[in-house]
């Protein structure tokens, strides 16, 4: 049972995280691997900042700065610096390493005899009289609520809806007078800042801080985002950053279900990758044979009429995936400064 | 010279210093009057789409000058001419966001030029004008403000990319072969509305076809370019009085020495104008 309560509790941790993931790599359809490394410095931040005597809630907050911080280098690197996207992350991944050593000082910091938000929360349990997990339950519930609703509504503002067709079709926005740099680099912010805020969180939980806290984030990142979808799609903005923080549930619970099963703790993270390369093979298999079907249904509008093809496009268009149609990108043509 | 666009010797080499230098502009100068509705044609390769790509930003040009409406806009970077110029491109699937829905494809559309900030989007009335401004393409969209783009038809997406392109009147509009991708149908009718967005807005508006028949129906003026140069420059009134076998002749004068490989193309795209 204490397994379960603590997947639980760390999925909603992570699911800040995974909502992080979410703009990057779907809103903004660029793959940021800064991740590793911005949730490894939030971690070293937090802990850190804890150590030196900073409350845990204050300690969050700088870590989320910092993320936010490890983003703008990314985004620099990649529109003023005309970097490679997956170059530009990997390069500020493995640069944050050293990064976070110095942060700390030593490969980990334990937050043992440490004020954290998690003694904070409880203390106030035991004050309060209820069960500790209640009060980590709902407090980490709300908190990622909170983040969630947040970011929903940056991405309706006029804003946000511009760093979403930056995502969509760069092309188009920028002939709409968007400057899509500006709108890449906020998205990475945004996003590390995320990721930055569920490392310094995950480490005040777990008591420690780990330079190698952050490996393989990005595709725990990823399995989140993809295993919500599967489970709640994304055809809306609310859908979608619900999918990405229940994905993130989700995925620990399959993690501690491996576990149950047995399964040697060196292994979680081939099994991660496999879950990911299943999540991403299939999805499109099952769009093909859903487009095969609307064709199959087109065909039949010769016969049938216009209601009858109207109803089966209807059909097939129900549980597409969050960008099913139109995902082709047209080559940018013509241009050379692109 | 104010109002209209004004280009000086604007000139374009891609890959200079290189064996694959190519001369793309070659000191083109062009003066287009407010308002004034020109047609631009010439063989594939005439440098027709780096003309407007220089126009828009999207490509440096190498030397010359850009004015537009009065101002100066050749260092001005592609983001920012786009607060005067609307665009409409050849692929369908490039002047709209897919996964976005038609409202908010028209809402960036009605922000054009203006900084984004963080206000929520789309009030009720905002609506409202989306759906009327819509309801002038009678194509039904004004009934489908939520419908992904992604899934309209290439012919209602170019439709809805024209409204968006001058649904905050541009200072120029341009038009690259934006109807080369549809079919006879839906290209007239995606004519046919340009022909009325442009007149009622009074746009200048700068259009690209490979047609010859549109070329000589529609506009005030008519360009042809080969090789990176201007080379014939038709008034109306001596459009008028042309068919497109005096188009092939005009053009067979300015450069008879590859003529009868672009009659081929002409005429065979000739042949698939007429819509039934
Ligand atoms: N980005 C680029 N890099 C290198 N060369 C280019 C680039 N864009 C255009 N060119 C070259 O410049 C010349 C003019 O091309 P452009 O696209 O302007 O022709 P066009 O008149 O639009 O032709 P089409 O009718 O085929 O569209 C061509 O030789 C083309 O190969
Ligand atoms: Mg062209």
């Amino acid at each position: 049972m204490a397994l379960w309560i603590g997947s639980l509790e760390q999925g909603l941790l992570f699911g800040i995280m995974a909502i992080g993931v979410y703009l990057t790599f779907r809103v903004l359809s660029f793959p940021d691997l800064t991740v590793d490394g911005s949730f490894a410095l939030g971690g070293a931040v937090a802990a850190s900042l804890v150590v030196a005597g900073v409350s845990g809630w204050a300690a969050a907050a700088v870590a989320a700065l910092a993320g936010a911080g490890a983003g703008l280098i990314t985004g620099l690197l990649h529109t003023k610096g005309k970097i490679n996207g997956l170059l530009s992350g990997i390069l500020t991944m493995i640069a944050l390493y050293s990064v976070n050593l110095r942060v700390m000082g030593r490969a980990n910091v334990s937050l043992l005899n440490e004020k954290t938000i998690k003694t904070e929360l409880e203390a106030w349990a035991q004050a309060a009289g209820v069960d500790r997990h209640v009060v980590f339950g709902v407090m980490f519930f709300l908190l990622l609520f909170a983040v969630k609703l947040a970011v929903d509504w940056f991405l309706r503002t006029d804003l946000g809806t511009a760093v979403r067709a930056t995502g969509d079709n760069p092309a188009m926005i920028r002939s709409f007078g968007v400057d899509t740099d500006g709108t890449i680099l906020l998205g990475l912010i945004l996003s590390n800042a995320l990721v930055g805020l569920s490392g310094g969180l995950i480490a005040q939980y777990q008591g420690y801080a780990d330079v190698q806290m952050g490996i393989g984030m990005i595709i725990v990142g990823l399995a989140s985002v993809i295993i919500g979808e599967v489970l709640i799609g994304a055809q809306t903005i609310f859908r979608a950053t619900l999918a990405a923080a229940a994905g993130a549930v989700a995925y620990r619970f399959v993690i501690a279900a491996a576990l149950r099963l047995n399964v040697d703790p060196n292994d979680l993270k081939l099994l991660t990758a496999l879950i990911v390369v299943v999540a991403l093979v299939v999805p499109p298999i099952l769009e093909k044979r859903r487009l095969q079907r609307r064709l199959d249904a087109e065909d039949a509008d010769a016969v049938f009429g216009d209601d009858r093809r109207q109803a089966a496009a209807d059909r097939a268009g129900a549980g597409a995936g969050p960008k099913a149609e139109g995902r082709v990108r047209p080559a940018e043509k013509g241009g050379e400064g692109g | 010279m104010t109002g209209g666009l004004w280009l000086e010797r604007v000139s374009k080499t891609f890959h200079p210093g290189t064996s694959n230098a190519r001369r793309a502009l070659k000191d083109v100068t062009l003066s287009i009057a407010p308002g004034e509705f020109v047609i631009l044609i010439g063989s594939n390769g005439a440098g027709k789409s780096t003309l407007m790509n220089a126009i828009a930003g999207r490509i440096p040009v190498d030397r010359g000058r850009i004015v537009l409406d009065g101002v100066d806009i050749t260092r001005w970077p592609e983001h920012r001419r786009a607060a005067l110029i609307g665009r409409v491109f050849q692929d369908p699937m490039m002047g709209t966001a897919p996964s976005l829905s038609i409202a908010e494809n028209m809402a960036l559309a009605y922000r054009r030029g203006r900084r984004r900030v963080l206000r929520s989007f789309i009030g009720a009335k905002e609506r409202a004008l989306y759906r009327e401004a819509l309801a002038t393409l009678e194509l039904g969209l004004e009934a489908r403000l939520e419908t992904k783009v992604g899934t309209l038809s290439g012919g209602e997406r170019q439709a809805l990319s024209l409204l968006m392109a001058t649904f905050v009147e541009p200072k120029l509009l341009l038009l690259d072969e934006h109807t080369a991708a549809l079919d006879p149908k839906r290209a007239e009718l995606v004519l046919r509305l340009t022909e009325k967005i442009v007149r009622e807005k009074r746009l200048t508006t700068l259009m690209i076809t490979h047609n010859m028949a549109h070329a000589l129906r529609m506009g005030d003026r008519l360009l042809m370019m080969h090789a990176g140069e201007i080379v014939l420059d038709l008034s109306a009134e001596e459009k008028a009085q042309m068919e497109i076998d005096d188009l092939l002749r005009a053009f067979e004068r300015v450069r008879g020495e590859t003529f009868v490989d672009d009659r081929l193309v002409f005429s065979q795209l000739e042949g698939k104008d007429h819509a039934p």
